[in-house]
């Protein structure tokens, strides 16, 4: 095998243990990614004025739209955009996080 | 001068913790496992003492110092320049951090003793802290441009680079000048505060002229070599919105002026003006200078924990910090920029190792008339090879063209970020 390809391989078999490795072991992981959605979303997805509220909505929900936006299923003026900045895990820890807040 | 009413609620760090004790607001005080001040409550300081107050369950003390009475955004002033909102639109209290236990203290900060772990205030005593947050913004280097190195240059020649009076003064002058006037502005070297901000002036000063005194114009003297955001989007802005009205001038950094006679000088010309706004370059703030590490102006930080590169259990937020690559000094990015360092601060006042992997995000809109806006937007992870955090290509972009719904997300940010932030 191509030593660089194996390098690559490797490198990303490392990542994606890693990152599977972070969201076990980080009970935070959705909070700490959702509190980058919290400037436009609100605080724990409690949005105030004119912009959708996250909290308490079903994670399969939100993770779809993700996803959609992501794909470009769903258009938009900005999630086409910073949808496409997070991997499935981080979507899903994120989804699970808003979806266990009261709405 | 201090009255008693300022001083009862500045308090000594003594009777803030008594006051505290009867203070139903604040959730059961348990016993705190340490205290961090935040000194500075704009959108990193004030965010990041919110935080840590929310995700520490109460179980962090937090103090945050600031000398200013309110909140006023820097982000959406240049709708006051242009006329759309006013300065209450853009003004908030902090008072609701109050709720969550951030105890508040009006003060001037003195000085920073980060052996000892002490903060030196001016009206009260001085106080101890486990962990101290620093979200300092921006001062100048008058110093750079000689003829605005002085007090009575800069009533005349304003920067109105942070947000408040400056803000109204300009407005003012835009407004007493006469129709056929010129408004020069500059825009330093990057990096600098909000780099969209320039360009984003230049519309709001156009929209006010355009519909006030359409015989004026606008010179825009840019030191670097393009429009450094949005460029195509504030180009095509410019061309169609307010034609004729604006001249753009890249690679002509404003190296001094001359006061009595209104004009502002690059290397090799000089142009005068009615109203001129000049932004010296700007550094990290006065009172995070002991922690400056990069060109005389930023402050290193691991983007792990915010934590200065020069002072243990000193953590700077905000446009103070040595950016990360492809990181704009923004609002935006400073409350992101506290809630690393809030996340980071639990996990160390515990003993547990801070998350290894910070995601953070940008979005900053420009209002290029009163209605219609244009986005710049990033979502940046942190990459252990690199030890920073580095924006994730697909994510970056910007808006397809401008538009009114933009307009509206535009003011709901700001909404809704102030209410992250401070309610």
């Amino acid at each position: 095998m191509n030593r660089l390809v194996f390098a690559v391989l490797l490198a990303g078999g490392a990542i994606a243990s890693f990152h599977a490795r972070a969201q076990s072991a980080d009970p935070n992981l959705g909070r700490n990614l959702g509190a980058a959605c919290a400037n436009c979303h609100g605080t724990g997805g409690h949005a105030t004025t004119g912009m959708p509220a996250l909290a308490g909505l079903p994670k399969e929900y939100i993770a779809k739209q993700m996803r959609d936006f992501r794909s470009g299923a769903r258009s938009a003026t900005i999630m086409h955009q910073i949808s496409k900045g997070y991997t499935d895990g981080q979507i899903e820890a994120m989804a699970a996080y808003f979806a266990a807040q009261k709405k | 001068m201090t009255s008693r009413r300022d001083f009862l609620k500045a308090g000594g760090a003594a009777a803030v913790s008594a006051a505290l004790a009867g203070c139903a607001a604040v959730p059961e005080m348990k016993k705190p496992i340490g205290r961090v001040i935040v000194i500075g409550g704009g959108y990193g300081g004030a965010t990041c003492a919110k935080y840590l107050r929310i995700w520490s369950g109460g179980t962090i003390e937090v103090f945050l110092v600031e000398r200013d009475p309110t909140f006023v955004s820097c982000p959406t002033s240049n709708l006051v320049l242009g006329g759309s909102r006013t300065m209450a639109d853009i003004t908030r209290s902090r008072d609701k951090l109050r709720e969550y236990g951030v105890h508040i203290i009006r003060d001037d900060v003195r000085g920073i003793d980060a052996q000892k772990k002490r903060v030196r205030l001016t009206r009260v005593e001085d106080l101890p802290y486990d962990r101290l947050v620093l979200s300092p913004g921006i001062d100048f280097f008058f110093e750079a441009i000689p003829g605005l190195n002085n007090a009575e240059a800069q009533k005349r020649i304003l920067h109105a680079w942070k947000a408040g009076p400056q803000t109204l003064a300009l407005r003012a002058q835009l407004e007493s000048m006469r129709d056929g006037g010129v408004y020069i502005l500059n825009v330093p070297n990057a990096p600098y505060r909000c780099p969209p901000g320039p360009y984003e002036r230049v519309c709001q000063v156009a929209s006010y002229f355009t519909k006030s005194k359409p015989k004026s114009k606008i010179l825009l003297l840019d030191a670097n070599p393009d429009i450094v955001s949005k460029a195509g989007l504030f180009r095509a802005a410019w061309n169609q919105l307010y034609k004729g009205m604006i001249e753009y001038r890249p690679n002509s950094e404003v190296k001094d002026v001359d006061v009595r006679g209104m004009a502002a000088k690059t290397d090799f010309d000089s142009f005068k003006g009615d109203v001129l706004n000049i932004c010296p370059p700007p550094r990290a703030g006065d009172i995070a200078r002991p922690f400056i590490t990069a060109n005389n102006r930023w402050c290193g930080v691991d983007w792990l924990t915010m934590e200065s590169t020069v002072a243990k259990g000193v953590h700077i937020l905000g446009d103070a910090t040595l950016s990360a690559p492809a990181m704009p000094k923004s609002g935006h990015m400073a409350n992101n920029h506290g809630k690393i360092a809030a996340a980071a601060i639990i996990e160390l006042m515990n003993g547990r190792a801070p998350n290894p992997q910070p995601v953070i995000a940008n979005t900053c809109y420009s209002f290029v008339s009163d209605k219609q806006v244009i986005h710049v937007t990033s979502v940046h992870h942190y990459d252990p090879a690199q030890k920073t955090l580095v924006p994730i290509k697909p994510s970056v972009g910007v808006s397809a063209q401008r538009s009114e719904l933009e307009g509206a997300y535009g003011w709901a940010w700001a909404q809704n970020i102030w209410a992250d932030m401070l309610a």
